[in-house]
């Protein structure tokens, strides 16, 4: 058993509702009782969809279990196929439909419906949401492309002179992150470049679509997570070879056009050149020094926070000081991203255990999810959302992409804005004993009425400084490190949104040199040791 | 006119006292019974919910509420995960663990509930001997109880049925020579519970208690001289149990609206003998502000057809008040559960005819509703936003339950509740 408080991932089930709720014509018969009917609203609420998923729920009860749900299912399978007619049917059992083993697959099979009916097993016990939704695209494609498989050990056949280099987009799906308007990024993208987009899948992919995935010369693999078994089937099953890059950020972007150009056989120059992003100017202007060396921690799903990492480091010259995801099964690829930046990724659904990390570290920015955005405010450090799980709040009604180069600069933007802005932070840092313009009084267009609390006293340090002193205490001879009233005086005269970052250095200088007792000296000492 | 301004307009000519019902059995979109955990642990302040569940269970209390502004929130899921499956003499050792590392991290609860879900009832892992195993480990610090909130049992508002229906046992027996005291039973916001408060004392009922308490520590006690009175519709088990335990149920409708509040307070003043004039005397005043601030709303509802979809169980004390107060036409009336006795006072308001449903084919009731083509649309989440895209004005029922809406004072704000969707649809140029 694990003791959950929040979680980064729904069950397995809800992955395969993604998908489901992406496609059209595709109807989801899903053995579960009253109440599993909840996840309607994340795409009603939250996505704010106008159609209700293309679910429907046998909601069995305690007095059905006596009798026969296996019954209750059948009936639901014929009633949805009636009412809806779709053209395919997905089949499945939620957490508690697997316990009562009524067998969806076998019965659904019995009930003789005249479309294609795949089953799906997921277990709940075991997976979660990304892997559910992974599986179910995994099993849809190959239910329905599978007929149309090249035989064995036979090539592709060569594209005709003249025509269109074409490719599939493989990942969107609803309730995903900003994956409508990538979707429209990419597609741009290609299009400009000369490429056709055979199918997108299984964003509004109709079973038919499905069928025709093998008529492309690659795929394009937008979101791993959900995409990666299809691709890896279709390569085997039709020898398309898999675009690896995900185009999250310039260098992303470019690489990316790089290797669609290779696989479509032509020539990338031209078209690295006529794209555009302002990141990389914007990056350079004098405002963004300040953005040098901001200490970022960046968690989510692994295809996100590797990507943020990247961007965070090489396009806008920050330090990434913690890297993590929440999606085990890629764990490897975010260690050996994390490796590259020097530091341990964190591997964890906990949500606690990243809250101590963030704490840990004291960054100045996060790029997390909604998860993280909560511990960020708790804790005083501005955020920025990067990755599902989402929120209302990241289904903006404005286009705005996470990929390509108009994402590179969604990304600046989103990023930059809830730092201090440079001449902000520099005016700040001088006048900060000003009596009007301390970190305890409120901001001017508030008036004078509507004065701030006074700033919680750090909650970042009060968590932290036990952690710190432990992390010191190889040299530490005994006990934590504590600070004399005048150095703690002092500390306050710096600037609240560096405090942390100042408090933090100073107490690992002095762990280092077994101060037990923090002086104004030793915070000077420590300011001229670590130099900025 | 000479009548006092509390007088109650009589029942109509003809009621529906034993109306037919529609009966459903499909698919049914409503919440299960865990759902009430978002406002139960808010109501008792050192209680902690622990759901033994899936991670279905654990997402929807994510999901349902939004209710992540809370930290560490009071209430958490034990996730049972295939080892547990395997043996459940494992799976208690597990639980066992995990409530202990719970109660550790958190030192300030006193009652905590084991909340049953549905794999916990599938497998049957037998909460209730894990809580009185566990009760022996912690007592007195921690008293540990259990309920079911699971879907396979509870709708919705049912899962604060079975967590009172928990407590109930739990309570100290009053003294035999206890003289009667008023139990209001069902959670209402505190500051509505205040404002009943303040009438009870005027009209000089002295002995009056709230179940559940704010404090797990200052239960009321119960025992014959018990007579309760219940401020929610959705907790028959809970007065079955009060019963047993020799508490006498006051029947009255419940306290929506003016009309309810005041014929719920008349209900109680008339089982202590305190004149209706005394009564009367106390409630004038916001009797009066009640009417007037829900008169603010009868133009914009009056004449219109209003369609509910089965929810939170209050869904007929709230078309009697609709219907009685705001004068507007009830299309259909459905339920989760319909519990006849405890809305008998309620039904005896409504007219002839009302066509309600019970249970739920949520697709057949969607064609109904279509076809009815109402003015508004009482519904859940999953159904508010496909129903608006259709060109229908939905009201989401969730909001029902969170919102404070019992008593004088609020009786304005629940017929805002039902003006704002037609407000906003009115105001809306695009």
């Amino acid at each position: 058993m694990q003791l959950t408080v929040w979680t980064y991932e729904g069950p397995p089930h809800v992955g395969a509702m993604r998908v489901a709720t992406a496609m059209r014509d595709l109807h989801y018969v899903l053995h579960a009782p009253q109440g599993d009917t909840y996840a309607d609203l994340l795409f009603t609420m939250i996505e704010r969809r106008s159609k209700r998923p293309p679910v429907t729920y046998t909601t069995f009860q305690a007095r059905d279990l006596g009798g026969d749900t296996a019954a209750l299912f059948q009936t639901a399978c014929h009633e949805a196929y009636e009412r809806f007619r779709p053209k395919a049917m997905i089949v499945g059992a939620s957490c508690t439909g697997e316990l009562i083993q009524d067998d969806p697959a076998g019965l659904a099979k019995a009930g003789g419906l005249p479309i294609p009916v795949i089953p799906l097993e997921l277990p709940s016990y075991q997976k979660k949401e990304n892997w559910g939704a992974a599986e179910t695209f995994y099993q849809i494609v190959r239910h329905l492309a599978g007929p149309q498989a090249l035989p064995p050990n036979s090539a592709r056949p060569i594209r005709a002179a003249g025509e269109k280099p074409r490719c599939n987009l493989l990942g969107p799906t609803a309730l995903g992150f900003r994956h409508r308007d990538d979707v429209r990024a990419v597609t741009g993208l290609l299009e400009r470049m000369g490429i056709a987009i055979n199918v997108t899948a299984p964003w509004e992919a109709s079973p038919a679509d499905i069928a025709r995935l093998g008529n492309a010369d690659f795929n394009v693999v937008l979101y791993p997570e959900i995409a990666g078994p299809a691709a890896q089937w279709l390569k085997r099953s039709f020898g398309q070879p898999i675009v690896s890059t995900v185009p999250i950020g310039v260098g992303a972007t470019r690489d990316f056009i790089t290797e669609v150009a290779r696989l479509a056989e032509i020539d990338p120059a031209p078209f690295l050149k006529a794209e555009e992003s302002r990141l990389p100017w914007y990056s350079r202007s004098v405002d963004s020094t300040y953005l040098t060396g901001k200490r970022v921690f960046i968690f989510g799903d692994a295809t996100h926070a590797i990507a943020a990492a990247r961007v965070a480091r090489e396009e806008l010259g920050f330090e990434v000081v913690g890297l993590g995801t929440y999606s085990r099964e890629f764990a490897r690829d975010v260690r050996e991203a994390a490796a590259r930046h020097g530091i341990e990724a964190l591997i964890t659904d906990d949500y606690l255990e990243v809250e101590a990390r963030v704490a840990e570290l004291q960054p100045e920015l996060v790029l997390g999810t909604q998860m993280e955005r909560h511990i960020a405010k708790r804790l005083g450090v501005p955020c920025a959302v990067i990755s599902a799980p989402v929120h209302v709040q990241d289904f903006p009604a404005r286009y705005s992409p996470q990929m390509g180069f108009e994402g590179a600069d969604v990304l600046f933007d989103t990023w930059v804005h809830p730092l201090m802005m440079g001449l902000e932070e520099h005016l700040l840092g001088m006048f900060r004993d000003d009596f009007e313009f301390h970190d305890g009084a409120a901001p001017s267009h508030l008036g004078h009425a509507s004065r701030a609390p006074a700033r919680a006293a750090e909650p970042v340090i009060e968590v932290a400084a036990p952690a710190m002193a432990e992390a010191a205490a190889p040299v530490v001879a005994d006990g934590p490190t504590g600070w004399a009233p005048e150095a703690e005086q002092e500390l306050r005269k710096i600037p609240f949104f560096v405090r942390g970052k100042a408090r933090r250095n100073t107490e690992s200088f002095a762990g280092q040199r077994g101060i037990r007792l923090i002086t104004v000296e030793t915070l000077y000492d420590a300011k001229a040791h670590f130099g900025r | 006119m000479t009548t006092s301004p509390v007088i109650l307009p009589g029942p109509p000519a003809s009621s529906c006292s034993n109306p037919p019902i529609l009966r459903e059995r499909g698919q049914r979109e409503v919440f299960c019974g865990l759902t009430g955990i978002m406002w139960l642990h808010r109501k008792i302040q050192d209680a902690f919910f622990l759901i033994v569940g899936s991670r279905t269970c654990a997402h929807l209390m994510q999901s349902a509420a939004g209710v992540m502004i809370f930290a560490e929130p009071r209430f958490a899921t034990a996730i049972i995960e295939e080892r547990d499956l395997a043996g459940l003499a494992d799976a208690n050792e597990e639980l066992d663990r995990v409530v202990m590392r719970l109660l550790e991290r958190r030192p300030d609860i006193r009652l905590l509930f084991l909340v049953g879900s549905c794999p916990s009832e599938v497998i049957k892992l037998d909460l209730s001997r894990a809580a009185k195993r566990l009760s022996e480990r912690v007592a007195p610090a921690v008293r540990v109880l259990n309920y079911s909130g699971s879907g396979i049992e509870t709708t919705f508002t049912q899962g604060e049925d079975a967590c009172l229906a928990a407590l109930v046992p739990s309570l100290a027996a009053a003294p035999a020579d206890a003289p009667e005291s008023l139990l209001v039973v069902g959670v209402l916001a505190d500051a509505v519970e205040d404002q009943f408060r303040r009438i009870f004392a005027e009209i000089g009922i002295r002995h009056v208690d709230f179940l559940p308490a704010r404090k797990a520590g200052s239960m009321p006690s119960i025992g014959p001289g018990t007579r309760y009175l219940l401020a929610q519709p959705f907790l028959g088990e809970t007065a079955r149990l009060i019963e047993s335990r020799g508490g006498q149920r006051i029947a009255a409708p419940f306290p929506l609206g003016a009309e309810g509040a005041a014929g719920w307070i008349h209900a109680a003043g008339a089982t202590f003998g305190i004149a209706p004039a005394t009564i009367d005397a106390a409630i004038t005043a916001p009797l009066e502000r009640a009417r007037k601030a829900v008169s603010r709303y009868r133009d914009m509802l009056a004449g219109r057809r209003i369609f509910f979809f089965p929810d939170s169980q209050l869904e007929v004390p709230i078309a009697r008040f609709l219907h009685r107060e705001l004068g507007m036409e009830l299309v259909e009336v459905g339920t989760p559960y319909f519990h006849k006795e405890h809305l008998a006072a309620d039904l005896a308001l409504l007219p002839a005819g009302t066509a309600f449903s019970e249970g739920q084919d949520v697709d057949r009731q969607l064609d109904r509703c279509r076809k009815a083509a109402p003015d508004i649309v009482v519904c859940g989440l999953g159904l508010a936003n496909p129903l608006e895209a259709e060109g229908l004005t939905t009201k989401w029922a969730i909001e029902l339950v969170f919102t404070p809406i019992q008593g004088f004072e609020q009786a304005g704000d629940l017929a805002e509740l039902f003006a704002r969707p037609l407000n906003r649809r009115a105001r809306l140029e695009v």
